[in-house]
């Protein structure tokens, strides 16, 4: 990337844990707009609430690294809890499921393959082991695509997993070509 | 109509009985021992209690029955692959006659379109096969009506007994084989399962789509198939957790045939349950037209049966 490129704006993801009370999401999109950033997405679950009774917020922007910098800056003056924050090519996510011995056994040299293939990154995981026999669990990667596009996307992860004797599944969104 | 009603399944049964409600004759009547012909209707009642005794439904001929003065063949024999017969020969017979003819039988369209639509065009006759793809659903007459040339892709879930299983496996927090013994049970799933949970039956009505919009090209064998055997009961937590269930999607497009399990949002119009079928028809400047019903049955595929028959009179 060239110099004049430096300072460009570029996607971020800042994930965070707000107070259940009104006007908490206003206090956090203020800054970004009153530092020039470009709100993409904001993800609000008022349903998932964590232990501690924050409700957690995704929002995806596009900002120059200066202005985020200067958000990050704002929040921790506010008080705003920020549990993740980072640059993100964002091109959009994937959900994939898999199932196979090799959840319940290396389940991080799996996620450490995806993430060494520098197309998609694994933002979240969680797994679920069989009660009847815990050899056995499955995994959902929630991916960010750093590279490509969906369907590029989805044939790397792939063969990535296929290596591991995993069953691959993802979502529908792609499928049908319009 | 006359109708010639090879096969006495449930959907050939359900087509006999219904015929009369829908102004039709049955004249003549078929399983795989035994024919009955007769010109002035065959009491399709009396025949059917002869067959649930145990003897034969009457003492014609195949060949009898091509000979008599039918004006539409229904062919519900049960399906088979690649030579497709003897259903194909019977089909051919008819059409060669002249005669139309309706299929509830799919391994015909799915492993020799390319042959079997030769023959009907020079037929005066007309080859329709509604009830091959999603039962009771209009999924080939709307095709039909849109156009396939508007069409880019099909896709859908069209097999009620993976539907089932999926649906309780969820639903229940029970295990993949717990409930196929549960299906089997009540009928829902055959004693060898793997034809529905192994993605095949998907896959043909697969096979069909792509061919028609197509104009054919494809057969089983060109299909990548996955079933559900694999999905575990863990797997469909995880997924309810994040708002997503897992559902056998088939696809149908001009390059082929995708069969595999997928994740649908648990919200979504294809996440349909228990033994419902849905098709959606991507369009090209429609949007997704999406058609939802009973997929199976002897009832709901004779109805698309008799959806052709009409369209044969118009």
């Amino acid at each position: 990337m060239g110099n004049k490129f430096q300072n460009s704006p570029r996607a971020y993801i800042v994930r965070l844990e707000l107070a259940d009370r009104p006007g908490e999401l206003l206090r956090v999109l203020e800054p970004i707009s009153s530092s020039g950033g470009n709100l993409l997405s904001i993800f609000h679950e008022r349903g998932d609430i964590t232990p501690r009774g924050k409700i957690p917020v995704e929002i995806d922007l596009e900002c120059s690294p200066d202005q985020f910098e200067s958000i990050l800056s704002t929040y921790s003056d506010l008080d705003i809890h920020v549990t993740q924050s980072g640059e993100e090519l964002y091109r959009g996510e994937l959900v994939v499921l898999l199932i196979g011995d090799a959840i319940a056994n290396d389940l991080s040299s799996v996620i450490a393959s995806i993430d060494a293939s520098g197309s998609v990154a694994v933002i979240e995981s969680s797994v679920n082991r069989s009660i009847e026999s815990p050899a056995e669990a499955s995994s959902i990667l929630r991916l960010a695509i750093k590279e490509g596009n969906q369907l590029q996307a989805v044939d790397s992860v792939k063969s990535i997993v296929s290596k591991y004797d995993l069953h691959f599944m993802t979502t529908t969104d792609h499928e049908v070509s319009q | 109509m006359k109708l010639a009603v090879l096969g006495v399944g449930s959907v050939g049964k359900a087509v006999a009985q219904l015929s009369g409600e829908y102004g039709h004759s049955v004249v003549a009547l078929a399983d795989s021992k035994s024919a009955i012909v007769d010109p002035k209707g065959v009491n399709v009642g009396d025949v059917l209690e002869q067959k649930s005794n145990q003897m034969p439904l009457g003492d014609a001929s195949l060949e009898d029955i091509f000979n008599s003065d039918y004006e539409v063949l229904i062919e519900a024999t049960p399906t088979t692959l690649e030579s497709a017969e003897p259903a194909f020969s019977n089909i051919k017979a008819a059409l060669e006659a002249g005669r139309h003819v309706v299929l509830a039988n799919k391994g015909p369209v799915a492993e020799r379109f390319e042959e079997l639509q030769s023959i009907a065009d020079g037929s005066k006759g007309t080859l329709r096969f509604e009830a091959t793809v999603g039962g009771s659903i209009p999924i080939l007459s709307t095709i039909e009506d849109v156009d396939p040339r508007n069409i880019t892709s099909v896709r859908g879930i069209l097999n009620g007994t993976s539907n089932f299983i999926l649906t309780r496996m969820a639903a229940k927090n029970l295990s993949y084989s717990h409930v196929l013994s549960e299906a089997q049970e009540l009928g829902v799933a055959e004693a060898d399962p793997t034809f529905d949970v192994g993605g095949i039956d998907t896959a043909l009505k697969c096979v069909i789509l792509s061919n028609v919009l197509s104009g054919g090209g494809f057969c089983l064998s060109d299909a990548n198939v996955e079933g559900i055997q694999h999905i575990s009961n863990h797997a469909l937590n995880l997924a309810d957790k994040s708002g997503l269930t897992i559902r056998l999607v088939g696809e149908a497009t001009r390059e082929g045939v995708n069969v595999a399990p997928m994740l649908v949002p648990k919200n979504e119009d294809l996440a349909v349950e228990g033994t419902q079928n849905i098709v959606q028809i991507a369009t090209e400047n429609g949007g997704v037209l999406s058609l939802a019903g009973a997929g199976a049955g002897g009832g709901p595929t004779a109805s698309a049966i008799f959806l052709d028959l009409q369209r044969l009179i118009v």
